[in-house]
């Protein structure tokens, strides 16, 4: 055999991953004190979010640079497509277990504390009805309804997911202003999206008397959407810095991973929330 | 079997040569997946003697009845950490060690597939195990709420519950990245030619084994996650009164628990598979069969978590289903066994330390896999739920089965790492030495739990009294024994006998194609393997 092989590029030594190191170990232990009302916690906390942001600056500039420079062939180009779709699988692993633990109130934990020896012992008159915030958490709240804002929430992902589309085709086709626009339309929808879960949100705890501790409605209700709302706002970063590398010219039809890497992310946040929606909000 | 042509595509170009740092800095930015590699095994062993300490404490206390080393309290803590580092600190880590060093030289790539993610890897695990033994010196000490941290207990204590909750996250993300790390690099880097089906078994187990590790990683995230909110932020989730369950924390646990298991043997097996055809001078009996096995094995993983719960409440059915998937991994395991024997069957054996090691990994981890068996049967396992019995079941397959593969491995490999051979004589007695405590500390836990002695218990009744007193001597000579190793390690690195680039005889694969010590940078041109 006397084909001949690119060599893969392996990146010289670098500083960054021990700043990353350093933020979580900040983050980490200001975090553990924050929560316990210990002293320097916050401070602690947000100097290690701080150094994280400024690594993922200089880490990700350093890559994109790399990517820019031309040192990744086309072994590394798959490198990345790889470990980002199991990166995104793992994501979907870690909303499995919050949505596990949905199901696994609503089909086993209520029934089982609202019949039998648990109702007639326990939790006498407790009907286990879904929504519910338990036998014993007394403030009544309203639960959230599924068509109002959350419906509008839906159309907004779902057509920020077609607009992201538009843009990929504008990038394939060479059509720059295309992939600009389509671009900047998907981060406004995803800002709008935003917006509107804020607004539920004040809306659930002024009005709703739907809280963080309304029982298991509440928790599972926060935890959810909150996650799901972190990972938007990580996507429509991502996104936003996408904008920002096409409109410095980066990105080829060919040649466009970090492109294409957002918008996985980004279709992967859309079926996320209709999952969300469907069995949260609506069922 | 592996014929070998370097293609060299033109000269090196200049940078190559000027490495970046050195010194400390060396170690802190390296890129290099030898240098990782070497990093975790030296912390995976400094978090084994740190865990081992605390294993001493717990089996002093133990050694006769009444209090008379620790305050029960603190005793909790002790078992609770002593888990948590040896899974999370030592046993995990060393594997990842293990396949930084050995799957690129394996497979014939030139590095991991992200070098940089790789260090982000290694570096994050020491801010985590600050976190988490740190924990000891906050107000109420270290969590004592057990390894598997199950709700109520974890939602009750102090502030070294929140550190290690947050330890386990960051630990979370260094296994995330690594097993994405491992995945990638052997899909995306194997040398023309290096079939998946050519692979060396370590590769194979490894892939699956982060497999697993995405998989599940998150979902330890999210239980801990809960744990986190309902402390501090008022959820509900293992709160009855809030329409929550206790015993739903024991079903994601577990969803993440039971793959954990096989994460930290898959490996273990790997290695056991490279080092039994070497000295059985024969290749691997039934490769395809070991594949099949191993990723069988994976895949019944997740539905067999809730066999850790048949006493916590579960309807018959459920047990059953549970207790019958368990009973179906000894099919595959049992493959394993076999080929390994079948292997060594009418094999030109030799036993080096290596595969003395190896071959008491066999005996000793099967024994720890029929004990699982007799545990996965739900009217039994209601017995010997929390006994003695279960401490002795995963110590057998936890230090019998991985501890020992590792040491295999160790011992194994050494010789391309350092470039000398390890000193037979003291291979050996860490061998001897380790395999007869080992079960003088293990072996009368079975009878002590039959027996009915609860684990997690500072005091015991005074029937009980002469066995524990065994299992103490038996440990303090199992800890001490295994300062031989360290003795054995540090005097290969400083000299002994020269080590060839094949330095066991029987040796095949891409790995003893280079020299030993393996040079910084290896196989940067992809060697082509002839066809077969």
């Amino acid at each position: 055999m006397s084909e001949t092989f690119e060599r893969y590029f392996v990146p010289q030594p670098s500083k960054f991953p021990i700043l990353g190191a350093a933020a979580l170990l900040l983050f980490g232990s200001g975090a553990a004190m924050w929560v316990n009302k210990v002293g320097a916690g916050p401070w602690i906390f947000f100097c290690g979010i701080a150094i994280l942001i400024y690594m993922l600056f200089g880490w990700f500039g350093q890559v994109v640079r790399e990517s820019e420079g031309g040192l990744y062939g086309r072994q590394v180009g798959k490198s990345f497509r790889w470990s980002m779709g199991w990166f995104i699988f793992s994501e979907v692993m870690f909303f499995a277990a919050f949505f596990g633990a949905l199901f696994y109130v609503r089909v086993l934990a209520l029934p089982a504390l609202s019949t039998g020896e648990n109702e007639a012992l326990l939790w006498q008159g407790f009907s286990g009805a879904w929504p519910s915030s338990g036998p014993r958490v007394a403030d009544a709240f309203t639960p959230m309804g599924a068509w109002g804002i959350p419906a509008i929430n839906t159309l907004i992902l779902l057509s920020s997911g077609a607009t992201l589309t538009w843009a990929h085709y504008g990038l394939l086709k060479g059509k720059r202003s295309q992939l600009k626009l389509g671009l900047l339309v998907t981060i406004l929808l995803g800002a709008i999206f935003l917006s509107l879960q804020a607004y539920e949100y004040t809306h659930a705890y002024a009005e709703l008397n739907l809280r963080l501790d309304s029982g298991i409605y509440g928790s599972t209700f926060y935890l959810l959407t909150g996650f799901h709302g972190l990972h938007v706002t990580v996507g429509a970063i991502m996104l936003t810095v996408m904008l920002f590398r096409s409109i410095a010219g980066h990105f080829t039809p060919e040649h466009h991973f970090g492109f294409e890497a957002a918008a996985w992310y980004w279709h992967f946040v859309d079926v996320v929330w209709l999952f969300l929606f469907v069995v949260v909000y609506w069922l | 079997m592996t014929a070998l042509t370097h293609d060299r595509i033109g000269a090196h170009p200049p940078h190559e040569h000027a490495h970046g740092p050195t010194g400390l800095m060396r170690w802190v930015t390296t890129t290099n997946h030898k240098d990782i590699g070497t990093m975790y095994l030296i912390f995976s062993f400094i978090m084994f003697l740190s865990g081992g300490v605390m294993a001493l404490t717990i089996r002093a206390e133990l050694f006769k009845p009444g209090l008379q080393v620790v305050e029960p309290e603190f005793f909790n803590q002790l078992t609770t950490m002593h888990g948590l580092v040896m899974v999370f600190g030592a046993i995990m880590p060393a594997f990842v060690g293990f396949a930084n060093w050995m799957i690129p030289l394996m497979i014939g790539a030139s590095d991991m597939a992200f070098a940089r993610m790789n260090n982000w890897s290694f570096w994050l695990l020491p801010p985590a195990a600050i976190l988490l033994l740190g924990s000891f010196f906050v107000p109420g000490g270290a969590t004592a709420a057990g390894w598997t941290l199950y709700a109520p207990l974890s939602v009750q204590m102090g502030m070294g519950m929140d550190l290690a909750i947050f330890a386990i996250h960051i630990m979370g993300v260094s296994s995330i990245m690594g097993a994405i790390n491992i995945v990638v690099t052997i899909l995306n880097m194997r040398a023309p030619g290096m079939n998946m089906m050519r692979m060396p078994l370590f590769c194979w187990t490894w892939l699956i084994t982060a497999y697993l590790l995405i998989a599940v990683m998150p979902v330890l995230a999210g239980a801990v996650t809960m744990i986190l909110t309902d402390r501090h932020f008022g959820t509900s989730f293992f709160n009855a009164a809030g329409g929550g369950d206790p015993v739903m924390y024991q079903h994601i646990f577990w969803f993440f628990g039971h793959p954990e298991v096989y994460i930290m043997i898959l490996p273990a097996f790997g290695i056991v598979s490279q080092i039994i055809p070497t000295f059985s001078r024969k290749p691997l009996f039934g490769y395809a069969s070991m594949v099949y096995a191993t990723a069988s094995i994976a895949i019944l993983s997740f539905t067999v978590w809730a066999h850790h719960m048949f006493t916590t409440g579960m309807p018959a059915v459920g047990q059953l289903f549970f207790m019958y998937a368990t009973m179906l991994i000894a099919v595959p395991t049992g493959v394993k066994v076999f080929n390994w024997v079948a292997t060594m069957w009418r094999g030109s054996l030799s036993f080096e330390t290596p595969m003395l090691w190896a071959t008491g990994f066999i005996f000793v981890f099967t024994m720890g896999g029929f004990t699982g068996l007799i545990c996965a049967i739900a009217p039994i396992d209601i017995q010997l739920q929390d006994t003695y019995y279960v401490v002795a079941h995963f110590h057998y397959v936890l230090v019998a089965g991985s501890l020992f593969a590792l040491f295999a491995g160790a011992y194994y490999w050494l010789p391309k790492w350092t470039g000398h051979m390890p000193n037979e004589f003291i291979g050996k007695l860490h061998f001897w030495c380790s395999m007869v405590f080992f079960n003088i500390t293990f072996f009368p836990m079975h009878f002590l739990g039959l027996a009915g002695m609860p684990r997690r218990i500072p005091d015991y009744a005074l029937q009980f009294a002469d066995f524990n007193a065994m299992a103490s001597i038996g440990a303090f000579g199992f800890g001490l024994s295994q300062l031989i190793f360290l003795v054995a390690v540090v005097k290969c690195i400083r000299g002994g006998k020269q080590a060839a680039a094949q330095s066991w005889e029987g040796a095949e694969g891409l790995e003893w194609t280079v020299p030993s010590p393996a040079p910084h940078h290896t196989f940067e041109d992809a060697p082509v393997l002839a066809r077969t």
